[in-house]
């Protein structure tokens, strides 16, 4: 057994390399003098220009779970496996990121058609094409210059396409006015979401922006807010509740903070990532108002917007919400709300396709938005043609509507039942605890740690549910985010998986998590 | 209606006092709310218990919102710094007077002309059909099994496919970018630099070639005051440069271009602009654009080389911006990779100096901009910095896939033997000389033009030739507020429709005029609008004189 332990730890230490990378609080100095290559060059000591001690500290600050430690090692399974090595499985599954595509998700057959035809108008053609597809790409390419989606757009993104997301907003939100001179494309929802905290950044020590996050956080937000230098604001979601948001919680995290920093934002995300719970409607009016009456700008992150399976549940976006509530609310709370290709029914990951609607921003602030925005030039075409297939999908009366309707269907019958099966497993086994997945595309179970591991992963200088994670992957090839990567209660752990792999693999991992779950928990309970 | 809203919103509605809800709200003015009696709200440190409450209370002890959040005064100080003349005020006039002539608007010419920003498609080049069967076929799978398109096509997009995850474009990428993609981005840099090695793994795909840039001047930025880091820039340069070194609060430090000698880079310049620079902050990069933009110079490899020097000798971080590397048309003129003249140097350089190179699917001859594709190479990178620059790229996930596809195409373009190899070359030829022939053009014609003076263009896309102005025009556009020759490309715009970028978007030395154009219109176009140009310039020049 302490042998069993020793080669363990060993393997351990290999991990650590890579933990190493990434953890705050080790010897920086001592690693430097070990590893920069200094030489002499015309007489003269030369060393590296950029080196850990010259790197911008804030990039250092920031961390990434859902792409850290954890993945990179499973990378290297995977490579160990391909080149014929042997572990006690035959393939790593990834459920660290919630990437519908690479779990073998088909690509609506619609969204591709338009793509390609805008892509190689040649196959306009083709016979095999629909004219519905022919003609919103023939739309498309009139809106960009040359009629080419090799030409830059506009910096917020093609008009035609700007109009389209706006009428679908008015649709979806029964009629609520939607300006598509509001709407911005953005190369993934990251992209936008990270413009708008630029924009909003400043101030020093007491003064600086803090930015209110929920606990636990898709961590994005961390990652901006630390490459920003800007003060984050924890709210905890009420685990107990479903992963509910508790206005006390917010009233008690804002007026902490305001000790230390300046809380000008708060951000939301609904529903939620990583806890997978849907706001009601009473919720986020209290949000709103709570936003309203402490001045706080908006961030709604609503790109799992499709992805509601619970039947007692519904997406209500926060700008309907805040229309709801008055003209007193609606024409002062500044708010911005963004979407994406990647996640809902079309898992588009690749094109890198979002927009962002801004609402009541200052005009002067607008236009250094756009200012901001041109530096890059434009978010890409491709990804903006997808983005505008999801906002004007096929209609009733369309050829394709059918097909279309039914794929989309069965993407989102296939997650609901994904979602009740997660949940409905891991509760099964003793020492996990998983809330209902509402919606998005993630659990998030609790999971007992017993405290003879906590203390191992101390010594090891990890968190304990890294630790898990990492004995999980090494012993079953089940790649999870820990908890700690998204933050959580104090003494809590937990997971994130995703619900993305087919019925069948997603039966198989969860039996796996189960067997190592027991195993683990005997190990380290004594009951060995 | 009433009844559809929660108890919660009814009491909510209370609080604000707004009036009853109606269910076609009339549209909300822009800003509302103009709250004229509090004191400024440009201290950050609003305290809301500094006002007599008593005044802003509502009834029910809430507190009235303050005005907006976020407003020029509080916003970050460091996006307000930054400028992008490239899409600045005169772009922002050509799309308004576009939109003017569509209303009907009567204007003295019928068309407006973008000169302003390299974008090869929107000035009528075609996409080489190669790239977009590949990517077509990535996009839509099931053409595979369609006869029409080539073999070769087919192959590229299977392997492409094959090392997405689930076999598609659709699915994230690793955040450096698709594994076989930088396999042959490294190959063609071998190729390309006469079989000097190139690693995989320095490789890091991007989107577009600014996004790279942005990233490494990014990890490079740190320290406070003297201890700042500081960036050398050439002047003119393009503006993305200026613009990032001011949304990161870095310090531009700027070295000029000798525009006597075809805007050559000059040694003592260098190091004349370091020692100035050292006085008040810490100069650590130097950023190189070679082919240059505005400028159109070819860098010689005696001068890289004398760079490279340099930036040993200074310890210097090196960024050498080649996304014009296929756009050279002067004779006599070669591009050379920075990498290649390093590795050249011997080891004495090779293993030391850090440069990190950067290209794009926008520029050269396939001028696929909108697919935002692109890539770097980082060379003697600190491998723990190398592990952080990863972990900085994968908080954006990865490069847009289709972008990264079209990169893979650019540097494994079809090969002799392969059946699309005979149009692609006719392709790729017919843009290239077609480019010479404008860069030729466009200096032959102004440089007839008495006032305008305009170097070779002996590669890249623009000219950025220089303009003497009156001196009274100079004086009117000062009163107005204006850069001289931004009055003076207003006017043009005005005038004759004609897009271009002043000179002092993109810096230049004090008391000279200049002005950016591409020279991608097509040629009958491009004859149309130096002519234009001509006239315009006599005009002005009498009507100021």
């Amino acid at each position: 057994m302490l042998a069993r332990k020793c080669v363990r730890a060993l393997d351990y230490n290999c991990n650590l390399y890579y933990l190493f990378l990434y953890q705050k609080h080790y010897n920086e100095n001592v690693f430097l003098t070990l590893i920069s290559s200094a030489g002499r060059l015309d007489g003269k000591m030369r060393e590296k220009t950029l080196t850990m001690d010259t790197l911008n500290p804030q990039v250092k600050a920031v961390e990434y779970a859902v792409r850290g430690p954890i993945v990179i090692k499973a990378g290297e399974i995977e490579r160990y496996l391909e080149e014929g090595g042997t572990k006690p499985f035959s393939e790593v599954i990834k459920a660290n990121i919630g990437d519908a595509h690479a779990m073998g998700q088909q690509p609506i057959t619609f969204l591709r058609q338009v793509v390609a035809l805008c892509t190689f108008p040649e196959l306009m053609d083709s016979p095999s094409f629909p004219e519905d597809a022919k003609w919103r790409a023939r739309r498309i390419l009139q809106g960009c210059g040359g009629h080419s989606l090799g030409s830059y757009s506009a910096s917020p993104g093609v008009e035609c396409i700007r109009k389209d997301i706006a009428a679908y907003i008015e649709q979806r939100d029964e009629g609520v006015p939607s300006d598509w001179e509001n709407i911005y494309l953005t190369t993934g929802a990251s992209d936008g979401i990270m413009t708008i905290l630029r924009l909003l950044v400043s101030g020093k020590d007491s003064s600086r922006t803090g930015v209110m996050i929920p606990i636990p956080q898709y961590p994005l937000y961390s990652a901006a807010i630390s490459e920003m230098d800007a003060v984050q604001v924890n709210y905890y979601l009420d685990e107990d509740n479903c992963w509910a948001l508790d206005i006390n919680e917010l009233h008690r995290a804002h007026q902490a903070a305001k000790q230390h920093c300046q809380p000008r934002v708060i951000c939301i995300i609904n529903p939620g990532n990583p806890t997978g719970q849907v706001q009601s409607k009473k919720c986020i009016e209290e949000v709103l108002h709570f936003a309203y009456e402490e001045n706080l700008f908006v961030m709604s992150d609503e790109v799992y917007q499709d992805n509601v399976y619970a039947p007692d549940c519904q997406f209500h976006s926060f700008k309907k919400v805040l229309y709801e509530m008055g003209p007193e609310y609606f024409s002062s709370v500044e708010l911005v709300s963004f979407h994406s290709t990647s996640k809902g029914y079309t898992g588009e990951c690749g094109f890198r396709g979002g927009y962002m609607e801004v609402i009541n921003m200052d005009p002067e602030v607008k236009a250094q938005l756009v200012k901001l925005l041109s530096v890059r030039l434009c978010p890409p075409l491709a990804g903006q043609a997808a983005m505008d297939v999801i906002v004007n999908p096929p209609q009733p009366e369309e050829h394709t509507f059918k097909q279309f309707h039914q794929e989309k269907s069965s993407v989102l019958g296939a997650l609901a039942e994904k979602a009740k099966l997660t949940e409905q497993i891991l509760n099964a086994v003793p020492g996990i605890k998983c809330n209902p997945v509402q919606g998005a595309m993630y659990a998030f179970p609790r999971i007992f740690i017993p405290p003879k591991a906590v203390e191992e992963a101390k010594a090891l200088g990890m968190q304990p549910d890294m630790l898990y994670c990492l004995r999980l992957l090494e012993e079953t090839g089940i790649c999870v985010v820990p908890g700690s990567g998204f933050g959580q209660k104090d003494r809590t752990y937990h997971f994130r998986m995703t619900i993305l792999p087919s019925i069948e693999k997603l039966n198989v991992l969860l039996g796996k998590v189960r067997d190592f779950h027991i195993r683990f928990l005997k190990e380290y309970s004594g009951l060995e | 209606f009433i009844k559809m809203l929660s108890n919660r919103t009814v009491s909510v509605l209370k609080w604000g006092r707004c009036e009853a809800y109606t269910a076609v709200y009339p549209k909300v003015p822009d800003r509302v709310l103009n709250f004229s009696p509090l004191p400024s709200l440009s201290s950050p440190n609003r305290n809301l218990s500094a006002f007599p409450a008593q005044v802003y209370m509502s009834e029910n002890g809430a507190l009235p919102r303050l005005g907006k959040v976020l407003t020029a005064d509080t916003m970050n100080a460091n996006v307000k710094k930054v400028d992008y003349a490239v899409r600045g005020p005169i772009v922002q006039r050509a799309v308004q007077i576009e939109k003017e002539l569509k209303e009907g608007v009567k204007k003295p010419f019928e068309e407006v002309i973008k000169a302003n920003i390299g974008d090869a498609h929107a000035m009528g080049q075609r996409p080489i059909t190669f790239f977009r069967q590949v990517m077509a076929l990535c996009t839509y799978p099931l053409l595979l099994d369609d006869n029409k398109f080539p073999e070769d096509v087919k192959n590229r997009a299977r392997r492409i496919l094959q090392s997405c995850g689930g076999n598609s474009i659709g699915a994230y990428t690793t955040s450096q970018g698709i594994d076989c993609v930088r396999h042959d981005v490294a190959n063609y840099i071998q190729r390309r630099d006469g079989g000097i090695p190139s690693d995989p793994d320095n490789i890091y795909l991007t989107t577009g070639a600014s996004d790279g840039i942005v990233t490494i001047l990014k990890l490079l930025n740190t320290g406070e005051g003297r201890t700042r880091t500081g960036v050398m820039i050439s002047i003119p340069q393009y503006p993305l440069y200026s613009a990032s070194i001011a949304e990161l609060g870095a310090v531009q430090v700027n070295y000029y271009l000798n525009e006597e000698k075809c805007w050559s880079l000059d040694i003592s310049e260098l190091q004349r602009s370091l020692q100035a620079a050292r006085e008040h902050c810490n100069p650590s990069v130097l950023c190189i654009i070679n082919p240059g933009n505005p400028t159109g110079q070819v860098q010689s490899r005696q001068c890289i080389e004398d760079v490279i020097q340099f930036a040993a000798k200074e310890n210097l971080f090196l960024m050498a911006d080649e996304v014009y590397q296929d756009n050279v048309y002067a004779e006599g003129c070669e591009f050379h990779s920075f990498k290649k003249v390093l590795f050249e140097m011997g080891p004495e350089y090779s293993s030391k100096v850090e440069l990190a190179s950067f290209h794009s699917t926008s520029k050269c001859y396939m001028g696929e901009c909108g697919f935002r594709g692109g890539y770097m190479e980082v060379i003697n990178m600190d491998p723990e910095v190398k592990a952080q620059l990863t972990k900085l790229v994968s908080v954006r996930l990865c490069p847009p896939a289709p972008g990264q596809a079209l990169m893979d195409l650019v540097v494994n373009s079809p090969q002799p033997g392969e059946p699309s190899h005979q149009t692609f070359m006719k392709e790729r030829t017919a843009i290239l000389s077609a480019l010479a022939e404008k860069a030729k053009l466009t200096e032959q014609i102004l440089n007839t033009v008495p006032g305008i003076s305009c170097n070779p263009v002996q590669g890249a896309m623009y000219s950025f030739p220089r303009i003497t102005l009156p001196e009274r025009s100079i004086n009117e556009a000062k009163a107005k507020g204006q850069a001289p020759d931004m009055f003076y490309c207003m006017k043009l715009l005005e005038e004759t429709g004609i897009c271009l970028v002043p000179g002092s978007g993109f810096g230049q030395r004090e008391g000279t005029y200049h002005f950016r154009m591409t020279i991608l219109p097509p040629t009958d176009k491009l004859k149309t609008l130096l002519n234009k140009l001509k006239e315009f310039h006599q005009k002005f020049t009498q009507q100021y004189s």
